[in-house]
């Protein structure tokens, strides 16, 4: 079981044990093999490796590619443009009912919509030689000036139809604003953000006998095969793809790109294995990102700081051929009050590549503008943070009066704020000092939406007590293995140990995409009925180990093996037919929309605590500490949920002050495309971090009684350091991230 | 990568006759060194450099390349020390702090315990448009084809030492602290040694942006010599946006002689601001034999920054640049010297 100590803190109520995550040695002895190792096997063909060619220019047109010196090169097999690319059969978008990130289709014309699009595609004997003959294509383009930016000419601001329903309306805004005695306007704004997981983008393709093998990196492989299939087109049960270890994701693994189908293609093409490892700056462009944002927000109080209106219309970049919009109103009126509320959210057209997810992708943007605005409304009281969020503490929903399962913001604010020294802080802008040391506290909200998806898992019980847990879920780096196999262990009176856990293989029982933090509590669940099954062989309940032999005897059985089927609650059972096609029902699982249909709100809380320290001269933003305390009902394993809690902390702290693609705005081309410019937080950057974990029970979320944690932690953090920031300063910086010129003197 | 021939020199005089065949000693030379190899073989992926040989200096037998010696009268630094090496030394730690300061916010340890300090000082800047060859503007890269950042992005780039053909950062920590501690440079060529003073060692982009500093073709680094003895009273403030492996936004290497509040001498070197290790001499100017005190040091910082050049996102280097020499001044001032 190993220490307590604070990575592995005691079990509190409603938590399982803090066991070290299985694969946690083989891990940091570089022993896991990730997909572009794969297949490891030494009697394997080694595979051709695929290196693209980028666009240098974000829009326009290909007037002449010449490959001939690439084609010379010894070691190059094949380069093709798209004037000579494999065909592949056109999926539609993810959110329309496909199965692609993007709907771009490279190398199918000479057109450009947006920088580093894949104009030629080198095979080669060596990754080396493909690299090479990249730089030996020489593109001549017809340039059109792009739209980079929200702000810039030809960009077109839209309003999908589709949009309506996830804008949130109750009562009359614009009266209750107009009357409201204390205000609040301001706009807030998010940058472009990439992923960046340390492990690459990467495919493997391999045929045989008209089977195609993909190893890839990827957050939902039965997505992954699916999309495969209909792109290659071929019959999905034809296609397998392998994934047990993703080196991090963070959302830009989520759904199949475009690179997929062409290294397949590729490779039936050339009839051998071919392996494309996408670049660290190609990364930027060859897989979705979180593109920018803007909030334009009004809050309106009375003199208790009662919230009377909250208004908000938001502005979310695009590209030009799909809608990934996030909308996050479902999420920001759960919040707070009984207000008058009208919100809308405008698609900016441009010149870019397709966004898609990014660590609380929706949640992120849309409560830094809240909470910040939460804070300057606080500021405009005269009243303590703290005080604003308790006077505005709900048990339902201010738009359709739908009731929480359960709510423990309040007891979370209450815990952090005694645990950071809250009462400590003189509420006066710039009045904490320490030498040449200017020091701010802030607090904001986390909120997080409990979000489920279908999952089937089987469990096979042996008589000598070894349980095998099957799914095809994946694990980048969560825990997903080490708490399925506890849940699994718990319901079988096993011990961990004895439960091994298969995941990552488009073969096994189908399993969600690792994304919206559904994974414990969708997959979990699946274990969980799955153990209910078996234990209804017996009775009930599971034998103990003492009796096990005796009672797989009295069956007349060896091994039992049963599937649980979980379907979250308020879907139809057929939500399990589009899991098993790798198809997500977005349409009815809108974000923090579960009040539709008389369901109750689900949601996790947190309350984020943060001190910063800026040089009265120089300014740069230092953050020594920080404090979350969070509640999301039964905690399976409070070390990994430590780490997550902690890891979405710094994640956010990151996105506040460092995290953001700097685009050239008059190139439409992203400038800082590597680990050395875009900068993301470092050993030395993060702080002291406390985490508390707050005792909630919920049993109607789902047969587990758990919520969605691995981005809860990032949703309150940027907002409580831009609140810090101000404290410390006296200045409000309302666009991220806080740069050191943005509070300079 | 395209292929090349690899050459390891045994002694310097090999290394230079290998590499005075260039017709220039800049980023398009034919022959190019190879100590660490942190920046060589980086723009060498990312086919900024494309020299058809590489001469490996790491496994010249010199001793004196290799070493750190001090005497009452200098302190000598063979070029082939590591950065690792040279901020490990404790004894530099205590007379030399600002060489320690600078070298161990530099990069990371990893890339520290490859990078040699010959190498180290000639490092080529962070510019975007430089390091990615689909810009097809670079004056540094391609002669007379304009420069992308000039209206591009800009947040990182020169205000001062900048020209119309190039603002293009000088990225380094060390070279700073060189120039505050009045270091010479020793340099080995086909004709053989020369010293030139370190801060006449980077040129002005000027009109020749490619050209990047005043050795010829095949002249090699040998060793830095730092005059005058141990300098305690000195540091290096270096302003970054993140904590670690970070460029400096701005940093200020400072090396002061105190007689009370009085400067009886003071040596400002400047990074994250210039286009080369710059020396702030106005400033030291207005400062020697001048009581320390914030307001003069700001009037000082002030003075040095008047020429400033900035462009749309570097306005903030101007303020941040002042202010973190008047912080490295009066911090300096603070130090408790043993």
């Amino acid at each position: 079981m190993g220490q307590i100590n604070a990575a592995s803190p005691a079990p509190l109520a409603n938590m399982g044990e803090p066991i070290r995550r299985t694969e946690s040695i083989a891990k940091v002895t570089g022993k896991l093999i990730y997909a572009a190792d794969a297949p490891a096997d030494a009697s394997a063909e080694k595979p051709l490796q695929a290196y693209f060619v980028t666009s240098a220019i974000a829009c326009g047109t290909v007037l002449e590619i010449d490959t001939r010196p690439a084609d010379v090169l010894h070691g190059v097999v094949k380069v093709y443009t798209h004037l000579n690319a494999p065909q592949r059969v056109a999926t539609p978008y993810t959110q329309k009912g496909g199965y692609v990130s993007d709907t771009s289709m490279p190398l199918t014309g000479p057109e450009i919509r947006n920088d580093g699009q894949i104009l030629a595609m080198i095979i080669a004997e060596t990754y080396e030689v493909a690299r090479d003959a990249s730089y030996q294509v020489k593109v001549r383009y017809a340039e059109t000036v792009p739209a980079s930016t929200m702000e810039s000419p030809g960009a077109e601001v839209t309003h999908p139809q589709a949009l309506d329903e996830k804008e949130k309306k109750a009562g009359d805004f614009k009266a209750a604003y107009r009357d409201a005695p204390v205000k609040v306007a301001a706009v807030y704004s998010t940058p472009a953000q990439h992923q960046n997981a340390i492990e690459l983008y990467s495919t493997t393709a391999s045929w045989s006998n008209g089977e195609l093998t993909i190893y890839e990196p990827s957050q939902f492989v039965i997505e992954l095969a699916y999309g495969a299939a209909a792109m290659t087109g071929i019959e999905p049960s034809a296609v397998h793809v392998k994934n047990p270890y993703v080196g991090g994701a963070f959302g830009g693994k989520g759904f199949m790109t475009q690179r997929t189908a062409l290294i397949a293609s590729a490779a039936r093409d050339l009839n051998r294995p071919v392996r494309n490892v996408v670049t660290r700056a190609q990364g930027f462009t060859l897989a979705t990102y979180r593109a920018e944002t803007q909030h334009h927000v009004h809050l309106g109080a009375d003199h208790e700081g009662r919230l009377l209106a909250y208004g908000h219309e938001s502005w979310e970049m695009q590209s030009r051929r799909d809608d990934y919009p996030l909308a996050g109103f479902g999420v920001t009126t759960a919040m707070y009050g009984k207000p008058a509320i009208e919100t809308r959210v405008n698609l900016v057209k441009a010149d870019r590549q397709t966004s898609g997810f990014m660590r609380a992708p929706v949640e992120m943007p849309y409560m830094y503008a809240l909470e910040s605005a939460m804070d300057e409304l606080a500021v405009a009281l005269k009243m303590d943070p703290i005080e604003l969020r308790r006077v505005n503490d709900i048990t339902k929903s201010p738009v359709d009066g739908a009731r929480f399962t359960s709510r423990s913001l309040m007891q979370c604010y209450d815990a952090a704020a005694a645990s950071f020294g809250w009462s400590k802080r003189n509420p006066e802008p710039g009045s904490m000092r320490d030498g040449d040391w200017l020091i701010g506290y802030g607090c904001a909200t986390a909120g997080y939406p409990t979000h489920m998806a279908p999952a089937i898992a089987r469990i096979t019980l042996h008589a000598n007590g070894d349980a095998l847990v099957e799914i095809a879920g994946q694990d980048s780096g969560q825990g997903t293995y080490t708490v399925l196999g506890q849940i699994a262990a718990r319901g079988l009176l096993l011990r961990p140990e004895q439960v091994s856990v298969v995941m990552g293989d488009s073969k096994l029982p189908p399993g969600p995409a690792s994304s919206n933090s559904l994974g414990t509590a969708s997959l979990g669940s699946a274990v969980k009925l799955a153990t209910d099954k078996i234990c209804a062989h017996f009775g009930g309940s599971a034998p103990p180990e003492e009796d096990r032999k005796a009672a797989f005897a009295k069956l007349g059985l060896d091994e039992i093996s049963e599937l649980g089927e979980f379907i979250p609650l308020g879907k139809r059972p057929e939500v399990l037919d589009k899991l098993r096609k790798g198809q997500v029902p977005f349409a009815s699982q809108a974000r923090g929309d579960q009040s539709a249909n008389g369901i109750p709100l689900m949601f996790a809380f947190g309350a984020e605590f943060v001190e910063v320290r800026i040089h009265r001269l120089t300014r740069e933003i230092r953050v020594p500490r920080m404090t979350g305390a969070f509640a999301a009902g039964r905690i399976v394993n409070p070390r990994t949920a430590h780490s997550q809690y902690m890891g979405g902390m710094i994640w956010g702290m990151a996105s506040a002050l460092l995290e953001a693609t700097e685009i050239d705005e008059k190139r439409g081309r992203y400038v800082n495309d590597n680990l050395g410019e875009y900068l993301v937080a470092v050993n030395a950057d993060i702080p002291k971090i406390d985490i508390l974990m707050i005792p909630e029970v919920d049993h109607e979320v789902n047969p587990l009684g758990v919520k969605g944690i691995g981005e809860l932690g990032i949703v309150g953090t940027a907002a409580a350091v831009a609140n810090a920031v101000y404290h410390a300063t006296g200045k409000r910086v309302r666009d991220l991230p806080i740069a050191m010129e943005k509070i300079m003197n | 990568m395209r292929p090349f021939l690899y050459e390891a020199a045994i002694d310097a005089a090999a290394a230079v006759a290998l590499a005075s065949v260039s017709a220039t000693a800049h980023v398009t030379a034919d022959v190019q060194y190879k100590g660490g190899g942190t920046t060589l073989i980086d723009l060498m992926k990312l086919e900024v450099m494309q020299p058809s040989t590489v001469v490996d200096i790491t496994t010249i037998r010199d001793e004196a390349m290799h070493r750190v010696t001090s005497t009452n009268d200098e302190l000598r630094i063979g070029s082939l020390v590591s950065m690792g090496q040279l901020h490990a030394d404790k004894s530099i730690a205590r007379d030399y702090p600002i060489l320690t300061e600078s070298l161990w916010q530099a990069a990371s340890q990893q890339l520290r315990n490859m990078a040699r300090l010959g190498g180290n000082v000639l490092q080529r800047t962070r510019c975007s448009y430089f390091r990615d060859t689909s810009y097809l503007q670079c004056n540094k890269r391609i002669p007379g084809s304009g420069c992308a950042a000039l209206d591009g992005t800009n947040r990182g780039h020169a205000v001062l030492g900048t020209s119309e053909q190039c603002i293009a950062l000088y990225p380094g920590d060390w070279a700073p602290a060189l120039i505050a501690l009045d270091a010479k440079v020793e340099i080995l060529g086909k004709i053989g040694k020369r010293t030139l003073e370190f801060e006449h060692l980077h040129r002005l982009p000027a009109a020749t942006p490619h050209v990047e500093t005043n050795l010829v073709p095949g002249e090699l680094i040998i060793a830095f010599v730092i005059p005058g003895g141990p300098r305690r009273r000195s540091l290096y403030r270096k302003i970054r946006d993140r904590q670690s492996y970070a460029f400096a936004n701005a940093s200020a290497a400072v090396a002061i002689d105190l007689d009370g509040d009085i400067l009886r001498d003071v040596r400002i070197g400047l990074g994250g601001v210039a286009t080369i290790p710059w020396r702030a001499r106005r400033a030291e100017v207005m400062l020697r034999g001048e009581r320390l005190t914030e307001a003069s040091a700001n009037a000082a910082a002030n003075a040095e920054f008047d020429d400033a050049q900035t462009r749309k996102q570097n306005a903030y280097k101007v303020p941040l640049g002042r202010q973190t020499m008047v912080r490295a001044l009066l911090e300096v001032q603070a130090m408790e010297i043993s």
